[in-house]
């Protein structure tokens, strides 16, 4: 029995970020709101330093409903890293709001739930951490107070209430067929309990998990909101939730299903091809890039959904997914960067960037191109990865399908590179650096990452 | 020192993106780099002393079995030198428009990265990486500084060149799921030759065709070169296109021995047909560059053709052996001569913003070195005696005769038609644009930086034509090897 409040460090300093800047927020000046955002970054930071202690002790669970392993501690960094990003991301625009505050602090606790969705241990810790991670993202969306705004808003909420109750029936099943909730236990008693009656349970659990990680047949959201939505909000949306959704997938996976039934592999098969396949199909006449990263972001829930079906099967699984989704993070907030720094939706808005920001665009093409997979940034290392798991653990098919899918995928992302090249006189200015920092930042991240991919994973296998 | 000659262009072209740098002295950068850059493969050159020299080794990603592997052999140093040749000749010459030369010069740079990375490989995953950056840098090429309807051209190429590329990829994933032990490692695969079966040999040999390339996969081709700017057409057609060719020697034949046994007589078909179709086609083209276009076709074409007569178990192992010296041979040569071929239409384009055959005519009047010039990369072109085109493909004719199989006398007599036929369409061109009556087009005489780019890769080519020996014994120890692979 382990009952130290101080594992759970890093949680409890993202908790800490949130709260003291929402009472730091009631008390200052419209001006001086600004503030808010360097506490919750030092909470981060503060945050991260801790992940990085708790990385090299050993695995353990936490209050007997939250593990401390390799899984969490991926998921901490990267949704800490990811959050600093965006928390920098949102700055620029929420300054001078009259809700500037909020803005963070919501950031903040949408973050917390993630992590916690990644750590849980115990389905009622998974309910926890879905409503944690879903309802400060319910007000984000809205939070422009624009017709846009409250529409992807109302659909992000009912999608979310929703899918959020059919996974609670599904906790509820599985409690009544196992009378456990902690995953441990839950996995030893499904493999004496009626088959049809788990697998609807899982069934139900996927609802949530899939609502979380944007993949199909729970993805109507992902459009609508990734363009409703402000800017920054969008790049959150389709970027952190996505972490700990799929660490979350792979743990329930590996410690709740393999043990309940086979079926789920070739169920979870299927919605990886069929995501990444709506996804890439929906992008490619996409005139206005939000959406056209939108409907990206869904192709890569695909991908990401690959290791999940292998779970168990190939070693290779549990590193795919893990640099996967740290690469994805990544290169997916650099690109939403791009999209900040220019301060345009449209894809022929973006003419002439070659001589306008030649810099901003190389960021962009790196972004882009990234998400393709192509060599040496980090998705490449993760595409990888997650092909050679999927045809280890005998989806070979789903291989095929995924390249087939990557090789479409390239028409959407150069459709938007293109017209950079076009000459044009045009005025337009680009928006103030923040974003653009952090563009170059997240775009050169992404190349070191994938030529420092063995120095990564390495040190990922010798802690675990 | 071979990864300084992999990266040096690399971080010259880094250095351009220093701001508030000229235009004339990124030209400087570029030349300096890329003559560095052949200075020490000629160093390299004269030190190498058999088997894999200049070897490296760092980990990359050691859980899947990869790193960072790279060395060169009796295949690979010949290219590296091409490589670095027409990368030089590419620098020397005119930049057609003045638009933006600092990216123009940094692409070129990173692209002979690339390539000189790629000949230099030693494990799957890093000759992936340069494979893939290939096609990224040349879309680029294409896109910023092509002419025509150069954006559609550069789509074709790029989603055409990568759908090889992903196919080639899963066939390393094959190769790497099948071996035993697990690894990307090209030389220990060598070693011990993997557990895959056609189905990954179908993967690989795609994904090599496509970039080759040969009949069916080739029709991203004509409109790519004919709407890249003239030194991105020579790099396309002259380095990139022997990626191909080059993946089927280091990684098809050597690493699936068995499968490529069994289809070889597929490949051969594939060879011929590509021999036969190429140069027919090109035979009834009017836009010169896309004629060249075609004959890279053709060209290509019999390289396949000795591989796939080097996989004929039952024939003469020395014709074998010969087949593939040839088909090296012709790598390189028919880099110098298509290199030089497109370089030569770079001038018709700048005098004339135009390629077609039909406007121009009596173009040996006013310029003579000109005419000169494109006679004798013609003249290399369709194999005439005494120029590097018939050093190659005589001696892949003469293995895939020799190899005495019925079938292949009858695939060798089929190929030595397409010589026939690209001699035919070569001098129709020669016949049309510079003798006869003036044309409509007027061209003016080539300019120094012209003559100083193009007249090295003609004088190479003479140079392998009259005095091959110097390559031959270069290329016959990996042939031989490559021999004893392929029989395993």
């Amino acid at each position: 029995m382990n009952e130290n409040p101080l594992d759970l460090l890093p949680e409890l300093l993202v908790l800490a970020g949130a709260v003291i800047g929402l009472l730091a927020g009631l008390f200052l000046r419209r001006e001086r709101q600004r503030l808010v955002a360097w506490i919750c970054a030092a909470a981060l930071v503060a945050a991260l330093g801790a992940t990085a202690i708790a990385a090299v002790r050993p695995d353990m669970t936490a209050f007997e409903s939250y593990s401390l392993d390799l899984l969490t501690h991926v998921a901490r960094a990267t949704v800490i890293v990811a959050t600093l990003l965006l928390i920098v991301l949102a700055a620029g625009w929420a300054r001078g709001s009259s809700r500037e505050a909020e803005v963070y602090v919501l950031i903040m606790l949408a973050s917390l739930g993630t992590i916690l969705l990644a750590g849980a241990d115990d389905l009622l810790v998974l309910v926890a951490a879905y409503l944690l991670a879903s309802i400060p993202a319910y007000g984000l969306a809205g939070f422009a107070k624009d017709a846009a705004g409250t529409e992807a808003a109302l659909k992000y909420y009912l999608m979310g209430a929703f899918l959020g109750v059919l996974m609670l029936a599904g906790v509820t099943l599985l409690y009544g067929l196992s009378g456990a909730t902690a995953y441990e236990e839950l996995g030893e008693r499904l493999t004496t309990a009626p088959g049809g009656a788990v697998g609807l349970g899982i069934v139900l659990l996927l609802a949530g998990v899939l609502f979380k990680a944007g993949g199909a047949p729970a993805q109507f959201w992902v459009p609508d909101v990734t363009e409703g939505a402000s800017r920054p909000v969008a790049a959150f949306v389709t970027t952190i939730p996505k972490v700990g959704a799929f660490v979350a997938l792979l743990r329930l996976s590996t410690e709740v299903f393999d043990g309940a039934d086979t079926g789920w592999r070739p169920l979870i098969a299927v919605i990886a091809a069929a995501t990444m396949t709506l996804g890439n199909l929906a992008a490619f006449y996409q005139d206005n890039v939000r959406r056209l990263l939108a409907y990206s972001t869904i192709s890569q829930a695909g991908y990401l959904l690959m290791p999940i079906a292998v779970a168990g099967r190939s070693e290779l699984a549990e590193p795919a997914l893990l640099f996967y989704v740290a690469a994805y993070a990544l290169t997916n907030i650099g690109a939403f960067a791009v999209v900040l720094a220019v301060g345009e939706d449209l894809v022929t808005d973006y003419a002439g960037l070659a001589r306008r920001a030649p810099g901003l665009l190389l960021a962009l093409v790196i972004c882009l191109l990234g998400l393709v997979g192509t060599p040496p940034a980090a998705v490449f290392v993760g595409k990888v990865l997650v092909f050679t798991a999927a045809w280890d653990g005998g989806y070979a098919w789903l291989a095929v399908v995924a390249v087939v899918n990557t090789v479409a995928s390239v028409f959407y992302y150069l459709r938007w590179i293109r017209p950079a090249f076009r000459h044009v006189e045009t005025d337009a200015a680009l928006a103030e650096g923040g974003a653009r920092w952090i563009a170059y930042a997240a775009a050169l991240a992404s190349l070191l990452l994938g030529v420092g991919a063995g120095a990564v994973l390495t040190a990922g296998f010798t802690v675990s | 020192m071979l990864s300084t000659t992999i990266f040096l262009p690399l971080l010259a072209a880094a250095l351009l993106a220093l701001p508030q740098l000229g235009g004339r002295t990124a030209r400087w950068i570029w030349v300096s780099a890329a003559a560095a850059d052949l200075a020490l493969v000629v160093v390299m050159w004269l030190g190498y002393g058999g088997g894999i020299g200049y070897e490296e080794r760092l980990r990359w990603i050691p859980s899947v079995g990869a790193g960072y592997h790279v060395g060169v052999d009796g295949l690979s140093l010949p290219l590296i030198a091409l490589t670095a040749v027409l990368f030089l000749a590419c620098a020397i010459y005119p930049l057609n428009e003045k638009q933006r030369p600092r990216s123009y010069a940094a692409l070129f740079l990173f692209l002979q990265t690339v390539s000189t990375g790629l000949f230099a490989a030693l494990d799957l995953l890093l000759f992936f990486v340069f494979f893939d950056l290939s096609i990224v840098g040349m879309y680029f090429v294409i896109v910023g500084w092509g002419h025509g309807d150069r954006a559609r051209s550069a789509l074709k190429f790029f989603l055409y060149t990568f759908l090889g590329s992903l196919a080639l990829l899963l066939g390393f994933i094959g190769l790497y799921l099948g071996g035993d032990p697990r690894t990307f490692d090209i030389v220990e695969l060598t070693r011990n030759p993997p557990q895959a079966g056609a189905l990954v040999l179908l993967a690989v040999a795609v994904g090599l065709a496509v970039k080759t390339p040969t009949v069916p996969f080739h029709t991203w081709l004509p409109p790519a070169h004919t709407d890249a700017p003239a030194a991105g057409s020579a790099i396309l057609a002259g380095v990139l296109l022997k990626m191909g060719t080059y993946g089927f020697a280091r990684i098809a034949m050597p690493l699936l021995p068995g499968p490529w046994r069994q289809y070889a007589w597929l490949i051969v078909i594939v060879g011929v047909v590509s021999v036969l179709y190429g140069a027919l086609v090109a035979l009834a083209q009017e836009n010169i560059k896309r004629l060249i276009a075609y004959t890279s076709v053709n060209h290509m074409g019999y390289i396949v053709l000795a591989f796939g007569a080097a996989g004929l178990a039952a024939g003469n192992a020395q014709a074998r052996q010969m087949a593939i010296t040839g088909a090296v041979t012709q790598m390189v040569s028919h880099g110098l001569i298509t290199g030089a071929l497109f370089l030569l239409t770079g001038v018709l384009w700048d005098r004339a913003r135009s390629y077609d055959l039909g406007r121009f005519g009596g173009i040996a009047a006013g310029a003579r070195t000109f005419t000169l010039m494109t006679a004798v990369a013609a003249f290399a072109s369709l194999g005439l005696p005494g120029l590097s085109g018939f050093i190659a493909e005589f001696q892949i004719f003469a293995g895939v005769i020799g190899t005495g199989l019925p079938g292949a006398v009858v695939a060798g007599g089929l190929s030595i038609i397409g010589i026939l036929i690209t001699a035919a369409l070569l001098l129709r061109v020669l016949q049309k644009a510079f003798l006869g009556p003036p044309g409509e087009l007027p061209v003016s005489e080539t300019q120094p930086r012209e003559v100083a780019s193009v007249a090295p890769l003609l004088v190479l080519s003479l140079i392998i034509g009259i005095l091959p020996r110097w390559l031959l014994d270069l290329i016959e120890p990996f042939s031989a090897a490559l021999v004893a692979w392929v029989g395993r």
